[in-house]
């Protein structure tokens, strides 16, 4: 089989899309955090991000994040059209820096939680959640 | 107005000072991603509930800022610190202004 240089041309730029596209979804989610840090350094652990491995229905999806001592929890779905998908900011009358909600995740992805410190200082956990059917657009 | 909006809530009635009680809220609203496109191809615009708070006489316990991926009807679970008798506040914000409340009293045990 031969192709044209047009062809040729086009499977070339299909290519590099292809492999630029989970990067650029990553950088999406990126963005989200770097905007809540406002780019402080995030370390890991310290915060308990609690969901299912196995996800039959992508529009509901039960998660849980905790972080002890957190004033606010940023959680970020990588693989959604949005990444972000929702902020807890707790009060001075909050029990526990913890919640829990049910969220739609677009396909298998990975969850980011990142919570700020009473102190300034930002931790980060994350979770791959396999999703069966996407909860988006259906 | 968003329709048939209604929200449900869950609190003890009754709390001793000081206590950590858990409340789970529930509202229903479809939530309205602006993802999904109808049957002639056309996006249907987003209406979301974008904010939700849980105040005690005042003073906040929660509050939450939503994105388009919170699922349909949306579903909370926290915990607050009860340190008098008073009322829990629970407010949801819509995208479209509507503004909706539900009140939960909690008495001294």
């Amino acid at each position: 089989m031969e192709y044209t240089r047009r062809e040729a041309l086009a499977l070339g730029i299909g290519a590099v899309v292809l492999t630029m596209l989970p990067m650029h979804a990553h950088a999406a989610a990126d963005d989200a955090i770097a905007a809540f840090t406002g780019g402080a350094d995030v370390t890991e652990g310290g915060v308990t991000l609690t969901a299912p491995e196995l996800a039959e229905n992508g529009a509901s999806v039960p998660i849980s994040v905790a972080a002890e001592g957190a004033v606010a929890i940023l959680v970020v779905a990588t693989g959604n059209p949005t990444p972000n998908v929702a902020t807890f900011n707790f009060g001075p009358l909050s029990g526990a820096s913890a919640a829990s909600t049910r969220i739609r995740l677009a396909g298998t992805q990975d969850l980011i939680a990142v919570a700020k410190m009473a102190d300034g200082s930002f931790a980060r956990a994350s979770a791959n959640v396999m999703v069966t059917i996407g909860g988006c657009t259906g | 107005m968003a329709e048939g909006v209604r929200p449900r809530v869950r609190a003890p009635e009754t709390a001793k000072a000081g206590e950590t009680v858990v409340l789970r809220t529930l509202i229903s609203h479809q939530m309205e991603s602006g993802q999904r496109r109808d049957a002639d191809g056309s996006l249907i615009p987003r209406s979301i509930i974008n904010r939700f708070t849980c105040e005690f006489n005042g003073e906040m316990v929660i509050d939450v800022k939503m994105e388009p991926a919170i699922s349909a009807n949306p579903y909370f679970e926290f915990e607050a610190v009860i340190p008098e008798a008073g009322d829990l506040t629970f407010t949801w914000y819509d995208d479209d202004g509507d503004i909706y409340t539900d009140v939960a009293s909690v008495a001294m045990a």
